[in-house]
């Protein structure tokens, strides 16, 4: 708010007031573009996203597909990344866990930060009974060891459950960022335009609706973002164990464990798939460390 | 202070209680003992099946309730109950503590120290060589899993033993070789070699999260008054920052030192299952495949006790260290 009308003074300065201030979210992406990480993280982002998605259609291999007559053969010019010990092509099932790590990362963070929202709104805008309430459930969550609930409820996570395993992720990962909601909520309640709309007999699940929810946007969107490289390693940490993603679908995180007992003499099972991880995840944390500058300038280095 | 502490124990302690019965219930009602004897040969009667489940307290005819009751009550008295194959819990977690407790208080030691100099350093010459080559090494540790970096450090420590030593130096698995007969100094040596790789990747982790968090702390003091006048009274600007910046700067890490420490007990899963270190996370994964419903129960009430006491600590260490917590 204050900054976009900074900016339009600026703006009425030079031309009288004629052109209408910038709006918020144009000086935020300029902003971004103009650092180095954001414009780093979205474009090796966006071509992960290109590789996960649009790539397997480049290979003649699918990834169920398992070539019969070679078994765990390096790179070559029929098969990019090398084979499987079952013959599957390591480039189509690398691709396909590449995919389903990051739709499972983005959606655990989308319902992870949208219920972390609705909770720490609501409990900082009510205060009384439901913060209360809210608090000690968060505090509960913190103390369970999350890996467990996870790995006790896995066989649930059966073929085509991967819905549920989002879900479960997004209700381990929500307690942090819903703390940090309560607080903004908190000092928001008090300001003018929130009072103007109590005195205006506004229901207060409104308030909290259009009123608090777009003003906590900026914290909510740079959480986000740090919650999907937070969800995506969880995800691979899981899966690694036999927790998560169950087989026949795939993801990084069984790749990697499959790949890790055979890298000592088929580097090439290991290294893609784990590479890949990395990328993206360094790539999501560029992105969220450059939102942050970019909606707050004042702000500086991770947390 | 002496009414919020005992109001925030108290809590606690009902947190632990309510969490440590959450896992049991949970794990109670999805894991199945039973089927730990579905795959024997000869197959025992049902009727000796269920007198063994009924005796361990893990027989899923009892209601639920009632085992949960059985449970509840054991561990008020201080007995976690027994494992499924009849061992009692707590006898097998002590000595896991202590494999587990060696682990993370070296990693946690060495991680802190080294994140600690290393964020200093950087913040001391902001935007200096260090401080870029700093922040992009914490940048890539942070992004690579446990899992990854445990699995690289294998691999990188089989190459190094191929190549470079042309012996066996650094070991991957276990913590101890199995069967070794060796005098004092033997015995230390080969404890040392099974340490270096799994403290290795619990340091790197942790001191790429400390240094980030040291230098933020450490910018925000160097714009500080006190270090102005320390330096105008005629301390080198060395000297202020050791003497004045420092030890500013340290009292959060400190509070986050407490609390890692807490989390940690059970958050080395990962690195103790890889390396085949018999600790207390590994014995969670395996018990959860065992479908060992006590143990599991036993673990996450161990760690959500180390985790209060942690934040516990933490709380009271910020109280000792900063004199503006306490006045206000």
């Amino acid at each position: 708010m204050t900054l976009s009308e900074e900016i339009a003074e600026e703006a009425a300065g030079d031309d009288a007031g004629r052109t209408p201030p910038p709006s918020r979210a144009r000086v935020v992406a300029g902003r971004f573009l103009s650092s180095w990480q954001g414009r780093a993280g979205a474009l090796v982002l966006g071509l992960v996203f290109l590789l996960a998605f649009a790539g397997p259609s480049l290979s003649p291999w699918s990834h169920t597909d398992k070539d019969l007559t070679a078994f765990l053969s390096p790179p070559s010019a029929t098969h990019w990344f090398g084979t499987l010990q079952t013959g599957a092509d390591v480039f189509a099932v690398t691709l396909r866990g590449l995919g389903r790590s990051l739709v499972v990362g983005l959606l655990a963070a989308v319902v992870c930060t949208a219920l972390a929202a609705l909770a720490g709104a609501f409990a900082g805008y009510f205060l009384g009974w439901t913060d209360r309430v809210v608090t000690w459930v968060t505090d509960l969550m913190l103390v369970l060891p999350a890996f467990l609930l996870l790995a006790v409820m896995s066989p649930l996570f059966g073929s085509g459950q991967w819905p549920l395993f989002v879900l479960m992720l997004a209700l381990l990962l929500w307690m942090v960022t819903a703390k940090m909601a309560r607080g903004m909520t908190i000092s928001l309640r008090e300001r003018e335009f929130v009072r103007a709309a109590r005195y205006l007999g506004v229901p207060p699940a409104r308030i909290v609706l259009s009123h608090i929810l777009p003003n906590l946007s900026s914290l909510l969107v740079v959480d986000a973002t740090l919650n999907v490289s937070a969800a995506i390693l969880t995800e691979t940490s899981l899966s690694y164990f036999g927790f998560g993603t169950q087989p026949p679908d795939v993801s990084l995180g069984t790749l990697i464990s499959d790949g890790s007992r055979t890298a000592v003499y088929a580097p090439w099972t290991f290294w893609f798939a784990a590479g890949l991880l990395v990328v993206t995840v360094l790539a999501v944390n560029l992105v969220g460390d450059a939102l942050r500058d970019a909606f707050d300038p004042a702000a500086k280095g991770p947390r | 202070m002496a009414g919020f502490l005992a109001r925030k124990l108290v809590s606690s302690v009902v947190l632990v209680a309510v969490a440590a019965s959450l896992a049991y219930l949970l794990a109670a009602a999805s894991l199945d003992p039973r089927s730990n004897y579905a795959g024997r040969t000869p197959r025992p009667p049902a009727a000796v099946v269920d007198a063994q489940l009924t005796a361990l307290n893990l027989n899923d005819r009892t209601p639920l309730l009632e085992r949960y009751l059985t449970w509840a009550g054991g561990v008020l008295r201080g007995d976690l109950g027994r494992t499924v194959t009849g061992a009692p819990v707590g006898d097998d977690l002590k000595r896991r503590a202590g494999v587990t407790l060696r682990l993370v208080l070296l990693g946690l030691v060495c991680g802190s120290t080294l994140g600690v100099m290393a964020g200093a350093l950087a913040a001391a010459r902001q935007y200096g060589w260090f401080d870029r080559l700093s922040t992009a090494a914490s940048f890539l540790l942070l992004a690579v899993p446990v899992v990854v970096l445990a699995n690289v450090l294998i691999l990188a420590g089989t190459w190094l033993n191929d190549q470079v030593f042309g012996a066996r130096v650094l070991l991957v698995a276990g913590e101890a070789t199995a069967g070794l007969e060796a005098g004092f100094w033997a015995t230390l040596l080969d404890r040392v070699q099974h340490l270096v790789l799994p403290t290795v990747t619990i340091t790197l982790g942790l001191a790429a999260v400390f240094s980030r968090y040291q230098r933020n702390m450490m910018l925000d003091v160097l714009g500080a008054d006190y270090l102005r006048t320390a330096m105008a009274k005629g301390l080198t600007r060395r000297q202020a920052l050791i003497r004045h910046g420092l030890r500013t700067a340290l009292i959060p890490v400190a509070t986050y030192f407490a609390f890692t420490f807490g989390a940690l007990l059970t958050g080395a899963v990962f690195t103790e299952k890889i390396f085949g270190w018999h600790g207390l996370g590994e014995r969670l994964i395996s018990s959860i495949f065992t479908n060992d419903v006590n143990t599991v129960a036993a673990i996450s009430c161990l760690a959500a006790v180390a985790v209060l006491a942690a934040s516990l600590a933490a709380g009271l260490l910020q109280a000792a260290l900063d004199p503006r917590v306490r006045a206000g």
